[in-house]
């Protein structure tokens, strides 16, 4: 096979894996969301839905929910503007899923000759890119609340896109400190400088060479900006629901309000990916550069196994724990907690059993890369898991901010300190030459 | 483009008036209820926004009118008391007291100091739950969901122990007249102790989460003020009222059933905005605690039910086995409790404030006229002057505030 052809057909894959990633990631998000939220609130959560007496700890909720929303009468409200009501979620979803192409989850690897990247699109103009497709995301919310035919979504639709236009503004200026830093557009360029340690005059810092170090109020900024992005609480005055009801997409049912409920949570994957990418290092493993993961494939190996057998014992003690503590059940039900707890210590014994053998194998010339991508990947996503985790712990937690405060925090606070942001960070890289 | 027309509904507020004709075009008219989130009940205020703020608003009431009032004339006195939890239905037992506290004051019976004691724990614990319910629906309304659960959690205790006093949750309907369905079972005191620690517990999860909070502070400081002057020609009472500073509640300006003998302060604030009404709540959970404490404390032993013969049952041995006892209770059961002719109003300080029964009795044994003073009545007067002026986030938070209790405000 030439290299052309395996080039194209690399990237092809890699783009359908980024494009159904935030898909897979939506399910686990409104679980996510639906059991922290019980946790955070003394409740049980979600746990009645069940496939055979298989409830997955309340996953199979979201099962139920796509049946329910199927089954759902698709209204098109009279007076609306019937083109743009329907293409409104559709703009939403296609636009929540398309950012995700440029980011890298893992450093490129040679297997057999051949190049593999980890990346569907590595733009020069990278971080433009995703830029300019989020702040598409605000038409389909504008079309929603003007096309639906109702005040409340009209107010919806204000709000929201004033909101985004206004947090877009600090979130740019946020990310041009980022480019100051790392000289360069391109977020494959920005991951790999992220696997250095911090120099700063000249001297080495033993801290990794990560965004939020170099741009640390570029990152709040960054932060709260995506937040607003995304409309979530605080931020959430587009749906705003004890005030507008269910803000932009209250006239929406059935499959259309799915799109809109799905690129809800999409956004918020692709904000966590942004993230994690731009600020805290992308795939890089810390104190670990790829060169140095290259270079070790024994380590990386026992490091795998190490962390896999940690998740699988952990995991497979919470789920032992949560089994021993209900009672009176029976059944499927009875055994659900125990088989995955059984799994995970099976995990954890395999990976325990692998680490002991590896150590007089002498691996192919493959592996090195593999593995390493593997770890990779593994840290990229214990990222993201965290930023998700932040949105959801943080939506249970604080109260909405009310219009004009939320402009006055947009224009007053967050732009300035933006501005000053450039101004310091022009300045000392100035010093640092 | 809006023509007078489509105003008309809020022509009678003050916010139009000052607006010039030409301004008034770019109105939009938003019916905030009678179906809407934050109005936790059918409730409904028109407003006229100008971009995100309420020009001019108007409130409409009476889309949960039962008819709790002509209702009562056609039933007896006891009969009534039932009706009564429907009215603050978030603090059932303390419309029980109210209620029957008239009637008692109307044939001038002297309740037992037992029953006295426990209707103060019981109407103080429903203080407790109808406070715990404002403050968490109102955080809800500015979009702090999770001090709900802090709130209703406990509030779920309380029930619980309300369910083992008198068989319902919500519906308690616990009081008669002259006294109590039954006495309080023998763990009660130790159960009302625990869960009271739980409470103070779960005010201070609620407190922690958002008086530090910037977000909390921006939204409810300074909003929807409402003066005193204004507040109190409303007839404002309770602590609304209070929160404007005004010291004025009822168990200390005309002290009834023994609250003369409590240790208690009354919380005021300062300021008359939504957040001296969600705080000056967490206050008085605080003081009825006290109360409950030295409460339970002084409770003596005794009668729960008076032994005035117009009204209280004869035990079953008496009816059974003697003639007055027979008699007695066929009169009570057939011909009811009749009050001689005359008229009586009396109040007590439920949750929010003065509620007070106005009944004219004629002589039979169903009330001639009854008239229910709902505090909240007053309050939701005041809310379309008080929204005035705001953006639509505040009325929602304001609303939550002054506590609309929807089966009160229409009966």
């Amino acid at each position: 096979m030439d290299n052309q052809l395996f080039t194209l057909i690399n990237i092809a894959v890699m783009t359908v894996v980024m494009w159904i990633t935030p898909l897979q990631f939506v399910p686990f998000m409104i679980w996510l969301e639906r059991k922290g939220s019980a946790i955070i609130q003394d409740r049980i959560g979600p746990n009645r839905a069940e496939i055979l007496g298989v409830r997955l700890f309340g996953m199979i909720h979201n099962f139920a929910d796509v049946v329910k929303l199927l089954n759902k009468e698709n209204i098109t409200p009279s007076g609306s503007n019937k083109f743009y009501y329907w293409l409104a979620p559709f703009w939403s979803m296609t636009v929540s899923l398309l950012p995700l192409l440029i980011i890298p989850l893992a450093a490129p690897i040679m297997v057999g000759g051949h190049n593999i990247v980890f990346q569907a699109a590595n733009f020069d103009v990278g971080i433009l890119y995703v830029l300019s497709i989020t702040s598409m995301g605000v038409f389909a919310v504008i079309l929603a609340g003007w096309a639906s035919n109702s005040k409340f979504s009209l107010l919806g639709g204000l709000r929201s896109s004033a909101q985004m236009i206004s947090y877009e503004l600090s979130m740019g200026l946020a990310i041009v400190g980022l480019l100051m830093v790392y000289q360069t557009t391109q977020v494959s360029a920005i991951v790999e400088n992220q696997g250095a340690l911090v120099t700063a005059w000249g001297h080495a810092l033993p801290l990794p060479n990560w965004g939020i170090f170099l741009q640390p109020f570029g990152f709040i900024l960054f932060l709260v900006a995506s937040f607003a992005e995304t409309n979530r609480n605080p931020f959430d005055l587009a749906e705003g629901e004890s005030e507008l009801v269910a803000g932009y997409h209250i006239e929406y049912s059935s499959v259309k309000f799915a799109l809109f409920f799905m690129a809800e949570y999409s956004n918020m994957v692709v904000a966590a990916f942004v993230i994690s990418t731009l600020f805290l290092g992308g795939y890089q493993v810390p104190y670990a550069p790829t060169e140095v993961l290259m270079a070790h494939p024994h380590g990386v190996l026992i490091a795998l196994c190490v962390l896999v057998a940690l998740k699988g014992g952990v995991l497979g003690y919470i789920f032992q724990v949560h089994g021993e503590r209900q009672e009176g059940l029976k059944g499927v039900r009875k055994a659900e907690p125990f088989f995955f707890a059984y799994l995970g210590y099976g995990l954890a014994l395999a990976a325990i059993v692998v680490l002991f053998l590896s150590f007089g194998w002498t691996l192919p010339d493959w592996a090195p890369g593999v593995m390493a991508a593997v770890l990779q990947l593994g840290a990229l996503l214990a990222k993201v898991f965290f930023f998700c985790w932040l949105f959801v712990w943080v939506r249970w937690t604080l109260p909405r901010f009310r219009y004009d405060q939320l402009m006055r925090l947009g224009w007053k606070v967050m732009l300035p300190l933006a501005l000053v942001n450039l101004l310091v960070t022009g300045l000392v890289l100035l010093t640092q030459k | 483009m809006i023509d007078s027309q489509t105003l008309l509904p809020v022509s009678s507020s003050k916010g139009l008036e000052a607006l010039k004709p030409q301004e008034r075009k770019d109105l939009l008219m938003v019916n905030l209820g009678p179906s809407h989130p934050a109005t936790h009940g059918t409730l409904r205020a028109l407003c006229a926004l100008d971009g995100e703020t309420i020009v001019a608003a108007v409130t409409e009431i009476g889309y949960l009118h039962r008819g709790f009032e002509k209702d009562c004339e056609a039933h007896t006195f006891q009969q009534c008391i039932p009706y009564t939890d429907r009215l603050n239905y978030v603090s059932a037992i303390m419309n029980n007291v109210g209620f029957c506290k008239a009637v008692e004051r109307m044939l001038a019976i002297q309740v037992p100091e037992r029953a006295i004691y426990i209707r103060v724990i019981t109407a103080e614990l429903n203080r407790i739950i109808d406070h715990l319910v404002c403050a968490g629906a109102n955080l809800v309304d500015i979009g702090a969901l999770t001090n709900f659960w802090y709130t209703f959690n406990v509030r779920e205790k309380v029930y619980n122990i309300l369910e083992k006093l008198c068989g319902a949750r919500l519906t308690s309907s616990y009081t008669r007249i002259g006294g109590l369905t039954r006495d309080v079972y023998p763990e009660f005191g130790d159960e009302v102790k625990a869960v009271l620690k739980e409470i103070r517990a779960s005010v201070k999860d609620v407190q922690k989460l958002i008086a530090p909070n910037r977000i909390f502070l921006d939204r409810t400081k300074g909003v929807c003020i409402i003066s005193k002057e204004r507040a109190i020609s409303y007839g404002w009472t309770g602590p609304t009222l209070r929160a404007c500073g005004v010291e004025y509640d009822l168990r200390k300006a005309e002290p009834y059933y023994n609250y003369s003998d409590f240790q208690f302060d009354i919380p005021v604030g300062t300021v008359g905005d939504v957040y001296d009404r969600i705080f000056i709540r967490f206050y008085e959970i605080e003081e009825s605690i006290h109360i409950i404490e030295q409460a339970l404390g002084k409770m003596p032993k005794g009668p729960i039910m008076t032994d005035d013969k117009r009204v209280a049952l004869p035990p079953k041995q008496q009816t059974y086995g003697n003639i007055e006892g027979l008699m007695n209770h066929f009169k009570i059961i057939m011909h009811g409790i009749c009050p001689a002719p005359g008229e009586v109003y009396d109040f007590t300080e439920a949750a929010n404030g003065e509620l007070g029964f106005y009944i004219v009795a004629d002589g039979s044994k169903n009330p001639y006229r009854v008239k229910c003073r709902p505090p909240c009545f007053m309050n939701f007067a005041a809310f379309g002057e008080m929204i005035e002026g705001s953006m639509i986030a505040d009325a929602v938070a304001s609303l939550g505030s002054i506590n609309i209790i929807a089966g009160e405000l229409d009966r």
